[in-house]
């Protein structure tokens, strides 16, 4: 909501911070439950919840573009591809001996206070004076209008100003398809599985 | 703006709701369930919030994901039941033991 925070009422600001806390709670809420989740079917949809979840938070940050791609792989694609890796395994999570558990716990910790640390030299949401919305940005902003004549200037950029990078991103993607599908093999993908490759040879 | 603050509050609450029958479960059409209304409680939200910021905009983006989730709860369901997606929707599915509501299959 950074760009039309200059047009909005102060209750609409206050409205938007509320969802926002709202969306991150629940946010919070399926996360924890993801971790302790034994059954991976649940833990396959909960995760596909998270996605639209976050989806939804990256809307209200107006991050449209990135909420786009959340939504259409994290819980469109991911969620299927998960569930034929999942059909190759089996359906419940072994249970983790309980001695292993302290030190991932100290690791995420670690983690997330280093994460909290580095966020606090960013410079502060929406503000003018941010390295990203000067220099470059700011000449974006302005050429876009003229040179594209399109009304996003993220989709010109990505599109235009760096198509070959976009191209190159695309055959990253391309990649990892293939290993995905070299991983599950082609076969789970069109439903034949080695077991029943054999049955069939006999 | 308060209806529209109201409406949010109400579809978070709903939101709630849902997620609480996906932790829940226990079979596996309460969890698509759960997460396809959960899909559309989002979809919902998205549009009161651009109401909320003043940029009604955002219901072609509402849109969008009302086509996504619908498409991603067809894909979990035809997946649960013929244990693949290059199949027609009308065969035989494959695995009989599978049944759509056996959540907790071997």
């Amino acid at each position: 909501m950074s760009a039309a925070l200059a047009t909005q009422t102060p209750n609409a600001i206050a409205a938007g911070l509320v969802i926002d806390l709202a969306l991150l709670t629940l946010l919070f809420i399926v996360a924890v439950n993801i971790a302790r989740q034994r059954h991976l079917f649940a833990a396959v949809m909960l995760s596909g919840i998270y996605s639209l979840l976050s989806a939804a938070f990256f809307v209200s940050l107006d991050a449209v573009d990135v909420a786009f791609t959340e939504a259409a792989v994290g819980a469109g694609i991911s969620t299927v591809l998960m569930l034929g890796g999942m059909l190759l395994t089996a359906r419940r999570e072994k249970p983790v001996s309980p001695r292993r558990a302290p030190v991932a716990f100290i690791v995420v910790t670690l983690v997330g206070a280093a994460l909290v640390y580095a966020s606090v030299d960013m410079p502060p949401f929406g503000s003018a004076d941010a390295p990203a919305n000067r220099y470059i940005g700011e000449e974006y902003v302005q050429r876009t209008p003229k040179e594209i004549a399109v009304p996003n200037v993220v989709t010109a950029v990505l599109a235009s100003y760096r198509g070959f990078d976009t191209m190159g991103e695309t055959t990253v993607i391309f990649t990892a398809g293939l290993a995905v599908i070299l991983l599950l093999g082609i076969g789970s993908a069109r439903g034949g599985r080695a077991v029943r490759d054999k049955e069939e040879e006999e | 703006m308060i209806m529209f603050a109201a409406a949010a509050a109400a579809l978070l609450a709903a939101m709630a709701l849902a997620l609480a029958r996906a932790f829940a479960g226990p079979s596996l059409s309460d969890r698509v369930l759960a997460g396809n209304s959960f899909g559309t409680k989002t979809v919902l939200l998205i549009g009161v919030m651009g109401f909320v910021a003043g940029r009604p905009d955002f219901l072609d983006i509402a849109l969008l994901y009302a086509l996504l989730n619908f498409v991603a709860t067809i894909a979990i369901l035809k997946f649960f039941r013929y244990r693949t997606l290059a199949r027609g929707l009308g065969a035989e599915p494959e695995f009989k033991e599978a049944a759509p509501n056996s959540g907790e299959a071997p």
